[in-house]
């Protein structure tokens, strides 16, 4: 079975940018309670763009960067958890836009932990023999899910999209995308929610803070485990953007001290399933991480759900 | 079975390690948010540090209740009896 590497990335975030003060005139709070709390110094909010228009610019980059083309492509995965339409998904409506002819299209929803669901779907159908050359998507607009005057949720999310491209490995290359780890904690199934029809984001902040810090070091080492990788031979490290107080503690229990770690929480806030994609886009566009090392991608949120994988630097 | 005396020390430990508190500082009418600054996060932090040091299980439901240091002694010293 050949395995799959990523061949490229791209990513997309709407130009209008929403500072903690924007938000200290909307709700209760401040900029120095946001950013000890959660870290976030200010994000981007889409204005006309859907979900889709975000996935196909963000999947257009990434394509234009693989030197591929539309024609190449025959299969699209779309992680996200706040697109409003049911039907259709948004993966046909990013092959439409670049002009894939027909591809399998099909979203993955496991909200934060998406894009690692999604990454490990294309590789599997890739392995299968199934897919040649697959665009992964995360992607959300979670403003529009928001509640605008809960000063416990409206300072943490942000929208954007980021995408990978994935393509077969030649024979006997060594794989560029290592196996996943994924799983769930479905007893925890309530304490984040985007339930009914016109629904807003709730959680229960201290529940999923606990199950992230205290459950999750040990699935992340699992996942280096499996790829036969040292977490200190990463080179970089790009977890879900949820929470700085969760991103540092976890790169510091698992001991990855040589590697990059994706702080893009910081510019962009949360983004659900976006956040892996978009980080790690800007990471590689700024050339931060050498080109070959093993980079650790690990996604947990609603659901509760966790998914990560080891994967190469294209 | 440990004296309150003993659970308010095991405390204080706990929060000089995660929040940074003086160990001085802790005494069972101080509040942990309004009098040692620790946020609602940190507070889960002490809460599973508390749960391994004394053997003892602290719900998330119960963790909102626990106001003062006292409140968190009398909790760990009920569930260990």
């Amino acid at each position: 079975m050949t395995g799959s590497k990523i061949l490229a990335m791209g990513h997309y975030q709407p130009s209008r940018v929403l500072t903690n003060g924007d938000l200290a005139n909307m709700v209760d709070t401040n900029d120095a309670w946001i950013r000890d709390r959660v870290g976030i110094a200010e994000r981007r909010i889409a204005e006309g763009e859907t979900v889709a228009d975000m996935a196909a610019a963000a999947a257009g980059k990434a394509l234009a960067n693989s030197g591929l083309t539309a024609a190449d492509i025959d299969l699209i995965i779309v992680a996200t958890c706040s697109s409003v339409d049911r039907c259709p998904n948004v993966a046909t409506r990013v092959a439409a836009k670049l002009g894939v002819a027909a591809p399998a299209a099909f979203d993955v929803n496991t909200a934060c932990s998406g894009f690692s669901y999604a990454l490990a779907s294309a590789d599997h159908a890739i392995r299968a023999g199934a897919s040649r050359n697959a665009i992964v998507v995360g992607a959300e607009k979670l403003s529009e899910v928001t509640d605008w005057s809960d000063r416990s949720t409206a300072v943490l999310f942000g929208d954007g999209a980021g995408a990978a491209i994935v393509t077969a490995c030649a024979e006997n290359e060594e794989p560029g995308i290592g196996p996943v780890v994924w799983g769930s904690a479905p007893e925890l199934n309530d304490v984040i929610q985007i339930e009914g029809w016109r629904p807003y984001i709730k959680q229960a902040g201290q529940s999923v803070f606990r199950w992230a810090t205290y459950s999750l070091p040990p699935l992340a080492r699992q996942v280096c485990e499996k790829a036969g990788i040292e977490p200190s031979e990463l080179g970089a490290f790009v977890p879900h953007q949820a929470n700085l107080r969760i991103i540092d503690p976890l790169a510091r229990k698992l001991g990855v001290v040589n590697a990059v770690v994706a702080r893009d929480i910081v510019e962009s806030g949360n983004t659900s399933a976006a956040s892996i994609p978009l980080a790690l886009s800007k990471l590689l566009e700024r050339r931060e991480v050498p080109s070959g090392a093993p980079m650790l991608l690990f996604g947990f949120g609603g659901g509760l759900t966790y998914a990560g994988q080891v994967v190469r630097c294209p | 079975m440990t004296s309150r005396a003993e659970i308010t020390e095991g405390l204080a430990e706990i929060l000089e390690e995660v929040a940074g508190v003086n160990p001085g500082d802790v005494a069972e009418e101080k509040s942990f948010t309004d009098d040692l600054d620790v946020d609602s996060l940190s507070m889960v932090e002490v809460v599973v540090a508390a749960e391994e040091k004394f053997g003892v299980k602290i719900p998330d439901d119960e963790v909102q209740n626990l106001k003062t240091v006292g409140d968190a002694v009398s909790f760990i010293e009920k569930a260990q009896a």
